[in-house]
């Protein structure tokens, strides 16, 4: 038999001797990423279990991200609920609240590996595919079940491959690929499928780059989205962890159900807008539309790619005046790096708002909330209606170079114009 | 859990889990308050209406977003039975079963169903039928452990038992 990485990590994960499309699995979980969920429904789910223990404390990481520091008392007690319970249950990877969003904070202390099968109480932990291991997003009954045996079922998906060749051009960053792709094959476009990427167009991009784009597949419907591995992956790897690992490379004649070619150099900036990630416009239909609010953040592009690219449009130029900018690094090391290299200094003399690392805007929660009818660009990855702020605020997704140079135009910017 | 009757509140495509429980309700503590917010932007009348209404039947990719289960504990909560879409988002789609929720996915055409409809569904036998409309529809079957779950009221109470047994 031949296999796709999909296949090839979760039939290691299982005891089937072999594996297909369509087969339903049951599979252990090396590790498991929960946040505010936590107090949300599965303490209380899990306590009614009856079980003094969780089935291993050292494969949980948990960490407070979403409403950092809590906004309200009822966040405040969600988050009570939730040291109280990573305390009783000794939780060892107990991450606080003062590291930043779990995706970015999860791969930079070295927890996400090649080969590995990680699941997360948040959809986005599709993220971690970057690091050639498939992980996705449970909801909360699936966390309890975890906690509980350590064992979850899967179906086993069919594969897409998606071959990337050569470079993205100057001001074009990887975030117009991926919305670029979710655009072309729509939101459900991938709905259970695991998208493989390969191609020479991988080793161009960032491990950041390649974030970003695991982070979205799930926009697209996708259940994992998973890079080959290559040298950068293991140089960026040695920095962050001595734990072994062995990377997962697809059989030569492994079956994909569909084959997609993007050629990287043609890629554009492109935003989606209203309300739905797939609403695809290339930034010639929606430059000059008045904003209010650009954000830069959240676990799709907080990175130091992403604040290096805004710094570098924003230096000595101020926000445009009649609109704020917000921006969120994604995690407490990338501010502190940040801090050093002199980016945060020009992100306030030009008159942007940085924040504490959180979800914070990204959900509409705090530090950025948008009002009536207020219109927002964003470096997020969702626009549904009200996801920012009230519900008749309107969202468009763009790239970061992108965010940069709208909020000094005031209006949405084309970045190549801006960045040189 | 065989057989389930309702009337049907229709809704449309790519129905995401920020749209039935918006993030502003999601630190409210009480459920049956959260509750109240169920899909407030996009179809005010809906809470109301689910005192008649208690099934739902929608287009593609029902329940994209996020994972939060949250979205399926307030249409537990308001009474829903099953749901019925054209394609399900997949996460969505396990914390429906793990909630003891029938989640059906069907191909229909916008003459099949309308809002107040009554409908029945096998589950044993993979069958709907629209009783106002006249018309019917097979499903496949759930996996049989799927099914397990369901019969059990939910992946908690199936738990609850597994480990009474131990
Ligand atoms: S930054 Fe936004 S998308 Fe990412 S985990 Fe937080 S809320 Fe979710």
């Amino acid at each position: 038999m031949s296999y796709t990485i999909a296949e090839k990590i979760l039939k290691s994960h299982s005891t089937e001797n072999k594996v297909f499309p369509g087969q339903y699995i049951e599979a252990e979980i090396d590790l498991i990423m929960v946040h505010e969920q936590l107090g949300g429904r599965i303490h209380e789910e899990y306590e009614k279990l009856g079980l003094s223990e969780v089935w291993d404390p050292n494969r949980i990481f948990f960490i407070l991200d979403h409403w950092v520091p809590a906004p309200s008392v009822s966040a405040a007690q969600m988050h009570k609920d939730c040291r109280n319970f990573a305390k009783k249950y000794k939780f060892i990877h107990n991450m606080g609240m003062d590291k930043g969003i779990c995706h970015q904070v999860l791969p930079e202390l070295g927890f996400s590996r090649p080969g590995m099968l990680i699941v997360g109480s948040d959809s986005h932990t599709t993220t971690y595919g970057a690091f050639n291991c498939l992980s996705t997003g449970i909801g909360a009954t699936d966390v309890v079940m975890v906690f509980a045996t350590g064992l979850l079922w899967f179906k086993i998906p069919e594969s897409f491959k998606v071959n990337l060749s050569n470079e993205l051009g100057k001001a074009v960053m990887a975030k117009d690929f991926i919305l670029t792709f979710i655009g072309n094959i729509s939101t459900k476009g991938a709905l259970y499928k695991s998208l493989e990427f390969h191609g020479n167009g991988i080793e161009k991009l960032s491990i950041d780059s390649r974030m970003t784009i695991s982070n979205m597949v799930v926009e697209a419907g996708a259940k994992f989205g998973v890079f080959l591995p290559d040298r950068k992956l293991e140089y960026w790897l040695s920095k962050r962890t001595t734990i072994p690992y062995t990377l997962v490379k697809p059989d030569k004649d492994a079956e994909y159900e569909e084959v997609f070619e993007y050629n990287l150099s043609e890629i554009t900036p492109v935003v989606a807008k209203p309300s739905n990630p797939d609403n695809l416009a290339y930034i010639e239909e929606v430059e000059g539309l008045k904003i209010d609010q650009a954000f830069l953040g959240s676990c799709t592009n907080g990175r130091m790619e992403d604040l290096r690219i805004a710094a570098q449009i924003m230096k000595g130029n101020k926000v445009n005046s009649n609109i704020r900018m917000i921006i969120t690094p994604a995690s407490t090391e990338i501010y502190l790096r940040a801090l050093k290299e002199g980016l945060i200094e020009i992100f306030l003399k030009s008159g942007a708002i940085v924040t504490n690392s959180t979800c914070g805007a990204c959900i509409g929660g705090h530090l950025g909330v948008l009002g009536e009818n207020e219109i927002c660009i964003s470096s997020t990855n969702r626009n549904f209606t009200g996801r920012m702020g009230d519900p008749s605020s309107q969202i468009y997704l763009a790239s970061p170079a992108t965010v940069a140079a709208s909020a000094l135009a005031g209006k949405i910017a084309d970045p190549r114009e801006v960045y040189s | 859990m065989e057989i389930i009757e309702g009337c049907v509140y229709l809704l449309g495509e790519n129905i995401n889990t920020d749209d039935i429980v918006p993030s502003h309700t999601l630190t409210l503590r009480n459920s049956d308050e959260m509750a109240k917010h169920t899909l407030e932007f996009i179809a005010p009348d809906f809470v109301e209406k689910t005192d008649k209404l208690n099934i739902i039947i929608a287009g593609n990719n029902f329940g994209t977003g996020s994972s939060r289960e949250e979205a399926v504990n307030v249409f537990k909560i308001l009474g829903i039975k099953a749901i019925i879409a054209k394609s399900f988002a997949r996460i969505y789609f396990r914390n429906l079963i793990n909630n003891g929720i029938p989640a059906i996915a069907i191909n229909w055409k916008n003459t099949d169903f309308k809002t107040g409809d009554v409908i029945k569904i096998d589950l044993n036998n993979g069958i709907i039928k629209n009783q106002t409309q006249k018309c019917s529809f097979e499903f496949s079957k759930l996996p049989p452990f799927l099914r397990e779950i369901l019969e059990e009221g939910g992946t908690i109470k199936k738990l609850q038992n597994q480990f009474k047994l131990h």
